[in-house]
C-alpha cells in the first residue's frame, strides 16, 4: 500500500475518533451542569478543558463563546466541526480505497455538521450537532467494519482510531483523578458519561463511585471499549497485523514500545497506580503513545530513502 | 485582399458557412417522438430525409417508435441513477463544497457502421503513424527541416516543443502511447479530423461506464444491432504500456496530479481497471535516477509512469520550478532510460494547431501516402496572406489560439461581437505564431432525447488509439453532444455532454 494512502487512512480515522470523543464529552458534560454544583460554571469550565487537554489561560471563560468554539468554530482547529473536515478531507484523498459507503456516510455527517455549524451562530442547540456527531460515528464505525476489506488499510484505521484514543483517555481521567479530591458524585457521573461508562461500570462494581474502582475500570478493564488497557490492546493488534503484512521492515522498536505499553497495562495493578501517583502513570501512557505514533510514522510513512534502500 | 489568393487544397465537399446552400427540405410530418425534428444543413446521422432512417439506424427508430415517451423518461432516469452511483460526477466550481453533478449524457447511441470505421480506422493509425515519425525526427536527426518541408521556425516556437527532449532515445521510438483525435463530419457526410489530442487526452472513462449503462438500458437492440465491444480498452492499454518497458514484470503505475483534479474520477477509474496503484508526485522519490514509490513495504521500483500531468508539471528541476505535482529529479531518470513516461515528454508539438496544418505534408513525407482521413481547411495567420484575409473577414472564422484544448482561447467568428472581434484582431496582429483560423464548420448532427422529445444535436467523435507494440484502436470512441440548441460546442464545460458509440460489426 501507498504510504501516503496509509496515512491519510490513518488521519482519516483519528480525526474522526477525535470528533467523537468531543462530543462525548461535551455532551456528558453539557447536561451536568443543569445541576447545582459546588464548582462555579467556570471552573467546571476549565475542567472540561482540561479533560479535552486544551490549553487555557487561568481566568474567564465564557461559557457560550466556548461551546461554539469547541463545537462549531472551523476556524479553531480542534473543534468537532473542524476534525470532520479533516477526517472527511482525509477519507477524499483516497476516495477508491474505502468503500462508498463509507465516505456516503461520513461525506453526509460532514454536511449535518457544516448546515448544524452555520445555523449555531444564531440560535443555539450545540446538543443537536453534537448528537449528529455521536449517532454518526457508532455508524460510520460500523459501516467501516461490515463494507471494507480487513486488509491492510483497515488495520491502518483502526491503528488511527485506537491510538487517538489511548491519547485522549488519559488526559481525560488526568483532568478528574489529579484533583480527585474536589470532585462531587455528580461529577464521577460525567466522567463515566464522557467515556459513555456508566452502565458497563455498574455492572461491574455496582453504583458505587469510588475514585479507585473508577480508575481501575476506565484504566485496566480489558472487555469495556473505552478502557485505556482496550484501546492499548487494539492499538497492539493492528501494529501486529501491520507489520505481518511487511515483515520486510524493520518493526523492532514499534513492536517493543507497544508491547511494554500492553504488558504494563495487563499486569499492573491499580493500587500500584495510586500509590506511585494516578498523574505520572497516565502520562507516561501519553508519552509512549507519543513515541509508537513518531515510530510508525518514520517506519512506514515518511522513512528516510537511505535506510529503505538499504532493506 | 482577393480572397482567390487563398491557397485552397481542401477537397470540395468541405463547405463553408459562405457557399453552404440548404438542402432542400422534405415537407413529410414526422411520427412522434420525432414531431418536433428538423433536419437542417449539418449531415443528419439517422436521417437521410425526413421520416427515412439510414439502414443502419433503422432498429433504433423503430424501438423508438414503439416505446412510449414515459419509458423513455424512465430509462434516462434510470441511467442519470447508474452515472450518480458509479461516482461518474465532476465537481462543480464556484459552488458550495462538495457540489457533484453527473456528466450529462444523452440516451440515444450514436451508430456508426462497420465500413465507416474501417476507414476511420486506417486513416487514424496512419495519421498516428506519420506523427510518431515526426517527433522521433525532430528530436534527433531534423530531416523534415532540412528537406524544407516544414520551417523549422515553427516548430522552435511551439510552446511544446521540449529542447530537453533533443536526442534522448524513446522505448520502441513510440512517443504517442495513447492518442485521442476529434473527427467531425462535415455535411457531405466524410468524417475530418479537427485537432488531435497527443499529450494528455481524457474522457476514455465516460466512454467505458456509459457503454455499461446502456447495456442495461437498452439489451434487446444490442443483440439486434451487433455492437463491437470496447470493454477491452483497459487490458489493451495495459498492454501498451507493458510493451513499452523492459522485459521482466514490471511495475506500472498512474501519475495523477491529485483528487481536486477534473479528471480524477478517470484516473482512479483507469488505475483499478488495470489493477495499477494511482500515485501522486508525492509518492515517488528519485534516487540514482531511479524512481521508486513510497509504501508501506518500502520503496518500489516502478519502471513505467502513464502519466495524466502535463509536461511542464512533472518534474520541478527540469521544467516549472513552481510545480508540485511533478517528481524531483524524474526527467534524469527518464533520459537515463531507468523509467518510461507515457506518452513521451515533448509529444505535444505534434498537436500544435499551426504544425496541425502540415499533417497532411508530414503523412505524405515519412509514409509516402495520401492521407486517409483529411483535414480540416487551416489558415496560419504567420502567413501574410492568410492573416489578412482572416483579419478582414473574422465573422466567418473560428480562430483558435494553437496550444490550447478544451475550447479556451478560441473565436467562433459568426456567433462573436464586433468587440470580440477586433480584441481577437489585435491579439492576431500581435502574435500571429499564436493563432489559425479554420472557416465555420457545421458539425454533423443526431438524435437526442431532449426533455420528451427526439431533435437533433450537433456532435463530434474522439476515438482513441493505443501504440505501444503496435497500433490498437478499440472500435467506439467518445461522442460529444452540444446539448444546447444550434450549439456547436460540444466540451463538457461548456453546456456538452456525451453519447455512447456504437460500431457495428458489418
Amino acid at each position: 500500500m501507498l504510504s501516503r494512502v496509509a496515512d491519510s487512512l490513518y488521519w482519516m480515522s483519528r480525526y474522526f475518533e477525535r470528533a467523537n470523543h468531543s462530543a462525548r464529552v461535551l455532551e456528558a458534560n453539557y447536561n451536568l451542569m443543569l445541576n447545582p454544583s459546588k464548582l462555579s460554571t467556570e471552573e467546571r469550565w476549565h475542567r472540561i478543558m482540561a479533560s479535552l487537554g486544551i490549553a487555557v489561560a487561568a481566568g474567564g471563560i465564557d461559557p457560550q463563546s466556548a461551546m461554539i468554539k469547541l463545537t462549531s468554530d472551523t476556524g479553531y482547529e480542534s473543534s468537532i466541526a473542524s476534525c470532520i473536515a479533516e477526517s472527511r478531507e482525509n477519507a477524499g484523498q483516497v476516495r477508491e480505497q474505502i468503500s462508498s459507503e463509507m465516505w456516503e456516510s461520513l461525506n453526509s455527517l460532514y454536511h449535518q455538521v457544516t448546515q448544524a455549524s452555520a445555523k449555531l451562530e444564531a440560535d443555539s442547540d450545540p446538543m443537536r450537532l453534537v448528537a449528529a456527531v455521536r449517532a454518526g460515528s457508532y455508524q460510520f464505525n460500523g459501516i467501516t467494519d461490515a463494507t471494507m476489506n480487513h486488509g491492510e488499510g483497515w488495520q491502518f484505521i483502526q491503528l488511527g482510531k485506537y491510538m487517538e484514543r489511548s491519547c485522549a483517555l488519559p488526559v481525560l481521567l488526568d483532568a478528574y483523578f489529579s484533583r480527585a479530591g474536589e470532585a462531587d458524585s455528580l461529577d464521577w457521573v460525567g466522567l463515566l458519561a464522557s467515556c459513555a461508562a456508566f452502565e458497563s461500570y455498574c455492572r461491574v462494581y455496582t453504583a458505587d463511585l469510588k475514585p479507585d474502582s473508577m480508575a481501575e475500570f476506565l484504566l485496566l478493564n480489558p472487555e469495556f471499549p473505552y478502557s485505556v488497557r482496550y484501546a492499548v490492546e487494539r492499538l497492539g493488534a493492528a501494529i501486529a497485523a501491520i507489520s505481518q503484512t511487511s515483515f520486510t521492515r524493520a518493526t523492532g522498536r514499534i513492536e517493543r514500545i507497544a508491547g511494554r505499553l500492553r504488558s504494563s497495562l495487563a499486569y499492573v495493578q491499580i493500587s500500584d497506580i495510586m500509590i506511585g501517583g494516578v498523574h505520572r502513570y497516565l502520562n507516561d501512557v501519553i508519552e509512549q503513545c507519543n513515541s509508537l505514533h513518531a515510530a510508525v510514522h518514520v517506519v512506514y510513512i515518511d522513512y528516510p530513502i537511505q535506510s529503505a534502500l538499504e532493506a | 485582399m482577393a480572397p482567390a489568393a487563398i491557397p485552397r487544397r481542401t477537397a470540395p465537399g468541405v463547405l463553408d458557412v459562405r457557399n453552404m446552400t440548404m438542402p432542400a427540405q422534405s415537407a413529410r410530418p414526422m411520427p412522434a417522438p420525432f414531431d418536433a425534428y428538423e433536419i437542417g444543413a449539418a449531415y443528419d446521422e439517422m436521417f437521410r430525409s425526413a421520416g427515412r432512417p439510414r439502414p443502419h439506424y433503422k432498429h433504433l427508430y423503430t424501438q423508438l417508435l414503439n416505446r412510449p415517451s414515459e419509458e423513455l423518461y424512465r430509462s434516462k432516469q434510470e441511467a442519470d441513477l447508474s452515472f450518480f452511483n458509479q461516482g461518474i460526477t465532476f465537481t462543480v466550481y464556484g459552488r458550495a463544497e462538495g457540489t457533484e453533478q453527473i456528466f450529462p449524457h444523452d440516451l440515444l447511441p450514436r451508430i456508426i457502421t462497420g465500413s465507416e470505421w474501417a476507414v476511420i480506422e486506417r486513416g487514424l493509425t496512419q495519421r498516428i503513424t506519420a506523427l510518431n515519425l515526426f517527433l522521433a525526427d525532430i528530436y534527433h536527426e531534423r530531416r523534415i527541416l532540412k528537406d524544407r518541408i516544414i520551417p523549422g521556425e515553427i516548430i522552435y516556437t511551439c510552446k511544446h516543443f521540449r529542447r530537453q527532449m533533443q536526442g534522448v532515445r524513446v522505448p520502441r521510438n513510440v512517443y504517442i502511447s495513447v492518442a485521442g483525435t476529434d473527427l467531425i463530419r462535415l455535411p457531405d457526410g466524410r468524417f475530418v479530423v479537427l485537432e488531435d489530442n497527443l499529450r494528455v487526452p481524457s474522457g476514455v472513462s465516460y466512454m467505458l461506464t456509459s457503454r455499461k449503462v446502456m447495456k442495461q438500458i437498452f439489451p434487446t437492440l444490442f443483440r439486434k444491432c451487433g455492437v463491437r465491444p470496447i470493454e477491452q480498452y483497459s487490458q489493451a492499454l495495459l498492454s501498451t504500456l507493458r510493451s513499452l518497458a523492459p522485459q521482466g514484470r514490471p511495475t506500472i503505475v498512474l501519475l495523477t496530479p491529485g483528487n481536486y483534479n477534473s479528471a480524477y474520477f478517470e484516473h482512479a477509474f483507469l488505475a483499478r481497471q488495470m489493477g495499477i496503484e494511482l500515485v501522486e508526485g508525492r509518492d515517488l522519490v528519485v534516487h540514482d535516477n531511479m524512481v521508486y514509490m513510497r509504501t508501506t513495504l518500502g520503496l518500489q521500483r516502478v519502471d513505467v509512469i502513464y502519466r495524466r500531468v502535463d509536461d511542464d508539471f512533472v518534474d520541478p528541476l527540469a521544467f516549472r520550478a513552481d510545480s508540485t505535482l511533478g517528481v524531483a529529479g524524474l526527467f534524469n531518470a527518464y533520459r537515463a532510460g531507468n523509467v518510461v513516461l507515457a506518452n513521451a515528454l515533448g509529444s505535444g508539438v505534434a498537436d500544435d494547431k499551426a504544425i496541425y496544418s502540415y499533417v497532411p505534408k508530414i503523412i505524405r513525407y515519412y509514409l509516402g501516402e495520401d492521407p486517409i482521413v483529411d483535414n480540416v481547411e487551416t489558415l496560419l495567420m504567420t502567413d501574410r496572406v492568410q492573416r489578412d484575409e482572416v483579419c478582414g473577414n473574422l465573422e466567418k472564422y473560428v480562430v483558435k489560439a494553437v496550444g490550447e484544448s478544451g475550447g479556451y482561447g478560441m473565436l467562433i467568428g459568426p456567433h462573436s461581437s464586433g468587440e470580440q472581434r477586433s480584441q481577437f484582431r489585435d491579439k492576431i496582429l500581435a502574435d500571429p505564431r499564436n493563432y489559425i483560423a479554420q472557416p465555420t464548420l457545421t458539425l454533423s448532427a443526431a438524435p437526442c432525447f431532449m426533455d420528451g422529445r427526439i431533435e437533433p444535436r450537433h456532435i463530434d467523435l474522439r476515438p482513441y488509439v493505443l501504440f505501444g507494440e503496435k497500433i490498437t484502436m478499440v472500435p467506439g470512441g467518445l461522442t460529444r453532444v452540444a446539448l444546447r440548441k444550434g450549439s456547436l460546442v460540444v466540451n463538457s464545460s461548456q453546456g456538452g455532454g456525451s453519447k455512447d458509440t456504437w460500431v457495428l460489426e458489418n
